[in-house]
């Protein structure tokens, strides 16, 4: 049987655009070549932010999630059954993030863009020192300014996807996991299904929503799509009595999401998970797909860790893990039909923030494809803009610019 | 040209041979080892070595003597209390992150180490599975009665059940019985039939392994002498007790391991010893790159060469052979390590010469290889042997209640366990962790990781094309142990590479860097 | 009986506090192997059940028998020696109150 769309990837992209399609009433198929939620959605820290992001379209699209989060949250357990109902809580947090600069210079560009943001229409308040330690009993009081962000939120984001693929299996979507593609089913340009290593998958479309395995994925289907890697490596502390009450981080975030500078750039995120550990993110560096530990990357996140929570000096990390983010050159994510290829649609290139906007990026696809009114504006996503259609030569650098930083690393 | 330098990981007996057949072969050894002596867990020993020290251990003589001599061979550098706690693969070869000092301290010493080869010979630790009570305090594994009673001189309890798995019951409860415990059973999980199909049946090897049985039975006939019963077939199914054991069941299994209904019986006991064989310590083989088999052993060929280039590995890492294989193994590794991919070939030993004793001084490099060889070649039949009889048998799941802890650091059951991957529909590790918590604590599944797979049924799915995330193993473990954020903040830079290392602590040693000039006892502020 | 046999010929005795209650021991001994000598069979309390835990693997690998040493949390009392004076205390790390 055919099915009407075949979506690939079964991250948490993936898992919200096969729900919202499955929920209008179309045959959908998810496809991974892992396990569900496995890649990108395993290996991040599960932020719903809107303080990281600077007046323009992802803002809007993220607080367009911000609005939409607390709303999901109740239909997945009205249908899947609550903390208790057998399902693991997905721990939808809306805690609020609290952003300090660290140090003299770094106090006026967090004041200014948090100016910026206000003119958005993002609720980010500046505080006093005083105030700040009054939301953060244990962060340094060497601060220099402080901005406080009530919208942002934090979730499970593989317990997140799980519930998102639950629902779309419930609305008649199947899930098929340890299935790769190896190329496209094609009625002349017309993209018809994919190719598999489980055979032949006909479907009306084809939604590629692989993460930063997009580019590669597409080159299996013939496209060109400048979606590349980077790396992020996260930490996990043991159980503490401390408690970080929000999500903390220092205002170089800021600057780090938003430059594509290839060299290493680390900026502290500091937050208690329901569990009690504390999880500390992220670097963000262009190796590739480069999975090699490198000890020196754990140690600037300690460093900077430690001068915004001074306590966790003697706090133990037990554990870290690297993922890959998802990124396109202009910073934006790329949802919608790709108009070079009829039956070809995209959701991906979220970055650091698609735990967040994967959800509302599903919606929007859906609505695009269905040919509902989109909740946001799709135009600053779509396929065939500058920076995704002309990268025919920027994906052939890019490859070549990725391997010499790994070398140079 | 300079010797070939050669980190050697873990100080038991494949390390330590493996130490010294480096040396001999003419290599700059550098032996690392987390606890602050040399032995392992095999030659756990007190820290005061006692004059009946060699009661408590099977072949002291042999550690005395490979102790001796790496202690004070010329180009051995031993390092104790040295913990690696991350392992980083180059495009030409590792790199050793070490933090030296008194075990968890913080503001230990770092030690960076780039060896030309490294030897891996991490061993084993036992592996337990969950049974109701289990967590009780009173119920240890196996190990830690022998540990506490090879260092310590202390019991576990008064009244102890030794139950699980394997030979190595047999000398825990001697220990036990030394420290002055009154044993009350031995309960042995593998039935007399498959007792006597591994260690029964004839094939080659039997010679090999015949004195192997003979220490055994002798382990046998001294708790006979003791009172002490070796039960087979039986298992402790479950362990009860207000804030501590107090009393346990024991039930006889078929040979699937299921508890045979209207067997059990109430032994009323203050400590318990569980143990069902041994699990490989892999974090730093897996961080390696190394390939591991699919019981999940270092894959090595036959110069105990692991398939990342510049790493061998030997010891329980390779296969649960016992002491004097590992010993054979480490006396290869260490000579192949030394020698480089261009060495000689393993000689494939054939001149009769004396066997017993592993840590023989008296002739020549050659010689002793190919008995290591040998002897090697043995410890395979002994682990097949040691798997037929006493490996894991599926039934045993009958013995887990709901509410039975699966994962003890985060305390999560069985119940909560299987309800999350059925609610989920998955059965990839990663995901059932993940929506668990399963295997998420401080241990990061050392003790639950593999019976959480086998109970959620998972898979290691093939790592797909370019940079796909690793498979989900619960030996992946980047953070070899807990490291404190604040000596992970005082890292020393990477090395440039090929530059020579300022400051080298370890004369004649592999490039090292070492930081913190202050005293490294001190507390980092 | 469960102390240490009086095999060598000096070990230099040792006292340490677990929660400011003294124990006696020798040098070489783990803070674990104190305790346990002393009959003392539990020391940390698990963050769900609040429940008491000592040693399990006693050679390092469950992290069961965690305690603070001189300020430093996550020891394992198994495999640090103890040292004349040291100031250990119980761990108790609860869950975070309600939170999600």
């Amino acid at each position: 049987m055919t099915v009407d769309v075949v979506v690939v990837g079964a991250g948490i992209v993936g898992a919200a655009s096969a729900r919202a399609l499955a929920r209008r009433g179309l045959r959908v198929t998810v496809l991974d070549r892992r396990a569900a939620a496995s890649g990108t959605t395993a290996h991040g820290e599960g932020n719903l932010l809107v303080s990281d992001k600077g007046p323009g379209p992802e803002l809007v699209l993220a607080q367009h999630a911000a609005a939409r989060w607390p709303s999901l949250v109740a239909e997945l357990a009205d249908e899947l059954g609550g903390p208790g109902g057998g399902f693991p809580p997905i721990e939808y947090d809306p805690k609020g993030g609290l952003v300090a600069a660290t140090t003299v210079e770094g106090a006026g560009p967090l004041r200014e863009f948090a100016a910026r943001q206000r003119g958005a229409g993002v609720d980010a308040r500046e505080v006093d020192v005083a105030v700040a330690l009054d939301l953060e009993p244990e962060l340094n009081p060497g601060i220099t300014a402080a901005v406080w962000y009530p919208e942002d939120a934090q979730v499970q984001p593989v317990a997140a996807a799980e519930a998102l693929l639950a629902s779309a299996r419930r609305a008649g979507a199947t899930v098929r996991t340890g299935v790769d593609v190896v190329g496209a089913l094609r009625d002349g340009d017309r993209i018809v299904g994919v190719r598999t290593t489980a055979g032949d998958v006909p479907a009306g479309a084809v939604v590629l929503a692989a993460g930063p395995w997009s580019g590669v994925v597409a080159e299996r289907l013939g496209v060109v799509l400048p979606v590349r890697p980077r790396r992020g490596m996260v930490l996990v502390t043991t159980r503490m009595p401390h408690v970080v009450r929000h999500k903390v981080y220092d205002g170089d975030y800021v600057g780090a999401t938003q430059s594509g500078d290839a060299a290493l750039r680390t900026s502290s995120v500091v937050e208690s998970t329901a569990a009690g550990t504390v999880l500390i993110g992220s670097s963000r560096e262009q190796v590739g797909f480069d999975d090699r530990l490198r000890a020196v990357v754990l140690r600037e996140m300690a460093a900077r860790a430690i001068r915004l929570f001074p306590f966790l000096a003697a706090a133990s990390a037990m554990r870290t893990y690297l993922g890959f983010r998802p990124y396109v050159p202009d910073h934006l994510p790329i949802v919608g039909p790709d108009p070079r290829t009829p039956g070809l649609w995209v959701a991906t290139g979220h970055e650091g923030a698609g735990i967040g906007l994967g959800p509302v990026s599903g919606e929007l696809l859906a609505d695009l494809f269905t040919g509902a009114a989109p909740a946001v504006d799709p135009a600053p996503f779509r396929v065939d803009r500058p920076a995704v259609v002309g990268a025919d030569h920027g994906a052939h650098h890019g490859a070549d610019q990725t391997e010499t930083i790994a070398e140079a690393s | 040209m300079s010797a070939r330098t050669v980190v050697v990981v873990g100080a038991g007996p494949a390390g330590l041979s493996a130490a010294r057949a480096a040396a001999r072969a003419g290599a700059e050894v550098t032996l690392l080892d987390a606890s602050d002596q040399v032995g392992g867990q095999f030659w756990r020993h007190s820290a005061r070595p006692a004059p009946d020290e060699r009661r408590y251990h099977h072949g002291w003589g042999t550690f005395t003597a490979l102790r001796d001599v790496v202690a004070t061979h010329p180009r051995v550098t031993v390092l104790t209390s040295a913990q690696v706690w991350a392992l980083e693969r180059l495009d030409d070869g590792v790199r050793l992150r070490v933090l030296v000092g008194p075990a968890d301290a913080a503001g230990r010493e770092h030690l960076t180490l780039t060896p030309d080869a490294l030897v891996l010979a991490t061993g084993a630790h036992d592996r337990t599975l969950p049974f109701p009570g289990w967590q009780l305090p009173g119920v240890t594994t196996a190990g830690a009665a022998q540990a506490l009673a090879k260092a310590e001189r202390v019991a576990v309890g008064d009244r102890v059940v030794v139950a699980g798995a394997g030979p190595f019951l047999l000398p825990v409860a001697t220990s036990l019985l030394r420290t002055g415990a009154r044993v009350l059973s031995v309960h042995e999980a593998a039935t007399p039939a498959s007792l006597a199909r591994g260690w029964g049946s004839r094939p080659a090897g039997l010679v090999g392994t015949a004195h192997k049985l003979g220490e055994l039975a002798g382990y046998v006939g001294a708790l006979a002498r003791h009172g002490v019963a070796y039960r087979v077939g039986e298992a402790v199914v479950a362990a009860r007790g207000d804030g501590r054991v107090e009393e346990v069941t024991v039930a006889r299994v078929d040979a699937r391991w299921s508890p045979v209904p209207g067997t059990e019986r109430t032994v009323a006991a203050d400590a318990v010893c569980v143990s069902h064989c041994f699990t490989p310590r892999l974090e730093l083989a897996v961080a390696a790159g190394c390939a591991i088999s699919p019981d999940r052993f270092v894959v090595v060929d036959a110069a105990q060469r692991s398939t990342v280039p510049g790493v061998w590995a030997a010891g329980e890492l390779t296969g649960i052979g016992g002491a004097e294989a590992a010993l054979a193994e480490g006396w290869v590794a260490g000579h192949h390590a030394a020698t480089g991919p261009g060495g000689p070939d393993p000689a494939d030993g054939s001149d009769g010469a004396d066997e017993s004793d592993g840590a023989d001084e008296s002739d020549g490099a050659d010689a002793g290889l190919a008995r290591a060889v040998r002897r090697r070649a043995r410890s395979v039949d002994f682990a097949r042997r040691l798997e037929a009889a006493h490996g894991i048998r599926g039934g045993w799941t009958a013995w887990l209640r709901d509410d039975t802890l699966v994962c003890r650091c985060e305390e999560v059951d069985a119940g909560t366990l299987r309800a999350a991957a059925c609610a989920t529909g998955s059965t990839d590790l990663r995901s059932v962790r993940l929506t668990s918590r399963a295997g998420l604590g401080p241990c990061q599944a050392r003790v639950c990781g593999r019976t959480v797979a086998e109970l959620v049924g998972a898979r290691d799915d093939a790592p797909g094309a370019c940079g796909a995330s690793p498979p989900a193993t619960p030996d992946r473990r980047p953070l070899v142990v807990p490291v404190r954020l604040g000596d992970l903040a005082t890292l020393p830079d990477d090395p440039p590479p090929g530059a020579p290392q300022p400051g080298d602590p370890l004369p004649g040693g592999p490039d090292a860097t070492s930081t913190r000039p202050e005293d490294p006892r001190v507390p980092s502020p | 009986m469960t102390a240490p046999s009086p095999h060598d010929a000096g070990p230099r005795p040792l006292t340490i506090t677990l929660d400011g209650e003294p124990f006696a021991g020798t040098q070489g001994q783990t803070i674990a192997g104190m305790l346990l000598a002393a009959r003392r069979r539990a020391w940390r309390t698990t963050s769900v059940a609040a429940a008491p835990r000592g040693v399990f693997c006693g050679i390092g690998v469950c992290f069961d028998c965690l305690v603070t040493v001189n300020g430093a949390r996550d020891v394992r009392a198994c495999l640090r020696r103890a040292a004349d004076g040291d100031v250990v205390e119980t761990q108790h790390d609860p869950l975070p109150g309600a939170s999600a």
